[in-house]
């Protein structure tokens, strides 16, 4: 993924639901929308210099892995917004990014099913 | 995957897999009710901003001035194991959102279109839309207490759904009822995916 553009004068550009990224809507990374993040109680700390936002999801990931979804919908961010906030604190090493389903290979995603499968069944 | 670079240390080594499923249907069918029966949640929303040019999501700051919109999506959780989590979304109801739904179901396991019997032409563009994607689905048909009740077989018939396509009746209020649906949809995707393997030519999901 290219480094997003800076346009001439990001203020020009800003639409408010951006003004968290300032003014950036291209992730660094693309993450599904399930795919869960975890932070670590070091990580945690560290969040707290890198501003009000990453830090409220840090804070929100550190007792129990939270999906991109969920960090969206918790912290009251536009999806696109958190997209971008999580790829960066994903490629600060503020949050660690986990496997959505797998989506080739024939063993692997039998694999999950029947994993799906039997937790539905237990459900 | 550059996953020992972005590990914080201290982390748990445990590779969380998370899959999804897609729960659709025209506006009001239900579709949160379900999610709601099984979620370990209360089903939250997560807001998508979009342009009313309607192409791509979350784009709008390309299109200075554009008037733009916000599509509310409506999921559950349910977590199976330290490892595995299932996540059952919502779409949009509004069909004119369809392309929203192009980056929602990647990657997804597998849909259930859910049918209201009383306002069954709500169910043709949501049908039309898997129909034309490579994802296994099936339809639910949601009986709401007082609502006419059909044979399988004509609903079947009034929307055309072809027949290697799951029916099955549900009540998206029962827990019970509710996880049938999810079994089901699972089953399918499992069959379907024996089935393209048998033919040799497994397909990417989305």
């Amino acid at each position: 993924m290219g480094q997003p553009q800076q346009p001439h004068d990001p203020r020009g550009n800003l639409v408010r639901p951006y003004a968290v990224t300032r003014g950036r809507t291209e992730p660094r990374r693309d993450i599904p929308i399930e795919a869960v993040l975890v932070a670590s109680r070091s990580a945690v700390q560290e969040a707290r210099f890198a501003g009000h936002d990453k830090y409220r999801i840090a804070v929100l990931c550190e007792p129990r892995a939270q999906s991109l979804a969920e960090i969206a919908a918790r912290s009251r961010l536009p999806l696109g917004v958190a997209r971008v906030l999580v790829a960066d604190m994903v490629t600060d090493g503020l949050l660690s990014l986990h496997s959505a389903a797998p989506r080739q290979g024939f063993t692997e995603r039998m694999d999950l099913l029947e994993r799906v499968l039997s937790g539905l069944r237990k459900l | 995957m550059d996953y020992a670079n972005s590990e914080p240390a201290g982390a748990p080594p445990t590779e969380i897999t998370s899959a999804k499923i897609i729960i659709a249907g025209g506006f009001g069918v239900g579709k949160t009710t379900l999610v709601g029966s099984v979620s370990e949640i209360e089903p939250l929303t997560t807001e998508a901003v979009m342009t009313s040019a309607g192409h791509g999501i979350d784009d709008a700051s390309k299109v200075p001035g554009k008037e733009t919109t916000t599509v509310a999506m409506d999921f559950g959780r349910i977590t199976m194991a330290e490892d595995l989590i299932l996540y059952l979304f919502g779409t949009p109801g509004q069909t004119r959102f369809w392309f929203m739904w192009d980056e929602l179901i990647r990657g997804a396991v597998g849909a259930a279109v859910l049918v209201d019997t009383r306002r069954i032409s709500d169910a043709f563009a949501p049908l039309d839309y898997f129909e034309n994607r490579h994802l296994p689905y099936l339809v639910a048909l949601n009986c709401f207490d007082g609502a006419p009740r059909y044979e399988p077989d004509e609903v079947r018939e009034a929307l055309a759904i072809a027949p290697h396509v799951p029916l099955i009746m549900c009540d998206a209020r029962v827990r019970d009822s509710v996880k049938h649906v999810l079994v089901g949809v699972v089953e399918h995707a499992m069959a379907t995916l024996v089935a393209e393997h048998g033919r040799g030519y497994p397909t990417p999901v989305g």
